[in-house]
């Protein structure tokens, strides 16, 4: 792998360990605009940085070569046992 | 009855959804089974999330919510926003790629050919057809509950399932895979908006959100819904590990090749946590809510606070429009009785022989027959199970468990050149122990179930907190089991691989060539 990949990949483990927020656990306020709990606000965010982290992906590390290894005529699949 | 009629009346165009893919066929098998490859950007990333957003998503995860709170969002959707995406772009992107080489139409054609072997094909097969019935089950429960609540009872659970079934064989009996691409695309659509609407309907009957989030923080009874205090963080971390089965999960696999490009792919990685947000936050969000308004509801009994919501707090029109939505999610299903027909069509019909001997064309109808078939099955036991089980806790338990077990054999496969059929084997087999081994655990500790609230329970008591019964499930020092399922499978996977012999040159440079790049992604 190139040096970004693994970057990348260290990006997506500190991204995955930052879904065990033990901190808000059981924080039942102060509630953000009087509606969401510390809790769910911070998953709120989570799923942003998750949208983040794959626009990341595909901007960085997008397999392109399998566009080219996939030719328009497939070769058919062994049909008999 | 007047939301029932509206449901109805979008069942019809549902149906004609249907009928005009049939229209657009050209009775080839890729075109049945895979709509010819040709799903765009868009249409792909709708009707893949369209096929996710099922009972479990709407009605399981409200009623989870009703009774632990917040945590839910947590639990089940932000860590799917994370995972699933990603093993759309680690493995969905590589399946799209070999299908489009060798013309697979299933994981399992896959795995016969990776595996040299026909046997592991065949259990592979076996097992996630078994457990993939439970969660179209799951779906027919769905319908039927959605229905009757709709209607205030005038239209009975048998007779809600008996519709949906119908109107799911019909569609996908005759649109095949387009139809079921299409009916997806439109649902997910149709359930975003109205969904919008009725969150915000609903929160100007009750006087606000706020005011309802402000009287349950100052409920000492109730505050703890709006923590994960409900949860244990054991629970929360190896929850993680369900996400895992969403590739696994045959409808995801079969769904991913029949995008066009693999540029398609992008929408749908990048957008697909935010599609979860947008679903599974109004949903746990209402279950709260549900909470307050409606207290005291048992397990089974808060899978529909949602729908008791919409009726007493919207208007009828809108309350209609909004199960019409419920019930776009809860048919779900069609993608998975579509990929069943798919299975059994290409994974024993075809496999063994009927291909050859009648055609193609036979090939496709006996894909038609099986649509039939396994609707039917699903249907009956849903009525067999009605009121068993809650929807939710079906599901862990059958299908996302297992399926997530079973992603350390794709991901060998994928990419893993030395991995072989003996170390899929031990690995399939480990999942099968697993589950079976839980099974019987779950049924052996339901005298010990605690109340919701209460601590676990020791299983063995000379074996302390290796096995604890929760309410709800069975768990190994606290863990989920899946979180041992899969760490299990992927140790048994490396050992036996390497203990055996490689794999042979041929099939290594067929699906590792070397003018390749690696197999991790690459730019």
């Amino acid at each position: 792998m190139k040096y970004k990949h693994w970057l990348l990949a260290l990006w997506v483990l500190i991204v995955f360990a930052l879904h065990q927020d033990v901190w808000n656990w059981t924080k039942p306020g102060p509630l953000l605009f009087g509606l969401l709990p510390p809790g769910l606000t911070y998953h709120l965010g989570y799923s942003v940085l998750a949208a983040i982290t794959m626009a990341l992906l595909v901007r960085f590390a997008w397999p392109a070569h399998l566009e080219d290894e996939a030719p328009g005529d497939p070769q058919p699949p062994t049909d008999q046992p | 009855m007047i939301p029932a009629i509206v449901v109805f009346i979008y069942l019809a165009i549902i149906l004609y959804v249907g009928m005009f893919a049939f229209r657009r066929s050209t009775g080839s098998k890729e075109d049945f089974f895979l709509a010819s490859r040709s799903l765009g950007p868009w249409v792909f990333l709708l009707t893949v999330f369209g096929t996710n957003m099922t009972a479990f998503a709407i009605l399981g995860s409200s009623g989870l919510a009703y009774q632990r709170g917040i945590g839910v969002y947590g639990l089940m959707a932000s860590s799917s926003g994370l995972i699933i995406p990603l093993t759309i772009f680690l493995i969905g992107t590589r399946l799209w790629s070999l299908g489009k080489k060798h013309g697979y139409l299933t994981q399992v054609q896959y795995f016969r050919d990776r595996w040299e072997c026909d046997g592991i094909g065949t259990l592979i097969f076996a097992v996630t057809a078994l457990m993939m019935i439970p969660y179209v089950v799951i779906g027919m429960m769905g319908g039927g509950h959605t229905l009757d609540s709709l209607s205030g009872g005038w239209v009975p659970y048998w007779l809600g399932g008996a519709i949906v079934a119908v109107v799911v064989m019909l569609y996908v009996f005759f649109g095949g895979m387009r139809g079921v691409a299409w009916v997806n695309a439109l649902q997910t659509v149709l359930f975003l908006c109205f969904g919008a609407i009725a969150f915000y309907l609903i929160s100007r009957n009750l006087g606000g959100y706020d005011r309802i989030m402000a009287e349950i923080a100052a409920d000492p009874k109730d505050s703890a819904l709006l923590t994960r205090a409900r949860i244990s963080p054991q629970e929360f971390f190896s929850y993680t590990f369900i996400p895992l089965s969403a590739m696994m999960f045959p409808h995801m696999a079969i769904m991913c090749m029949t995008a066009e490009k693999v540029t398609s792919f992008k929408r749908t990685v990048v957008w697909y946590p935010i599609c979860i947000l947008l679903i599974w936050l109004p949903s746990v969000y209402l279950g709260i809510v549900a909470a307050h308004q409606f207290p005291g509801l048992k397990l089974g009994e808060s899978d529909d606070v949602i729908l008791r919501l919409l009726s007493e707090n919207t208007d009828v029109i809108v309350a209609g429009i909004l199960g019409a939505a419920i019930m776009a999610c809860v048919m779900a299903t069609d993608s998975q009785i579509m990929a069943l027909s798919t299975m059994f069509s290409q994974d024993v019909f075809a496999h063994y022989g009927g291909a050859k001997k009648y055609g193609e064309n036979v090939q496709v109808w006996m894909g038609r027959a099986f649509v039939i078939v396994i609707a039917t099955i699903s249907y009956v036991l849903a009525l067999a199970l009605e009121g068993q089980k809650s929807i939710f806790d079906l599901a862990i338990r059958f299908g996302f468990s297992g399926f997530a077990a079973l992603s350390p054999v794709m991901l060998a496969a994928l990419f893993w050149r030395r991995s072989n059929k003996w170390g899929a084997l031990a690995a399939v087999l480990w999942v099968v122990f697993s589950m079976v081994l839980l099974w019987w655990l779950q049924l052996y500790s339901n005298g010990l179930a605690p109340k919701p609230g209460q601590s676990p329970v020791p299983i063995f008591a000379g074996l302390g907190g290796l096995f604890l019964r929760t309410p709800m499930n069975v768990t190994i020092f606290g863990y989920m089991p899946v979180m041992f399922m899969c760490l299990g499978s992927a140790f048994w996977m490396a050992l036996v691989s390497l203990l055996t012999p490689a794999p042979t040159r041929a099939t290594v440079e067929k699906f590792f060539p070397p003018s390749s790049p690696k197999p991790l992604p690459t730019t």
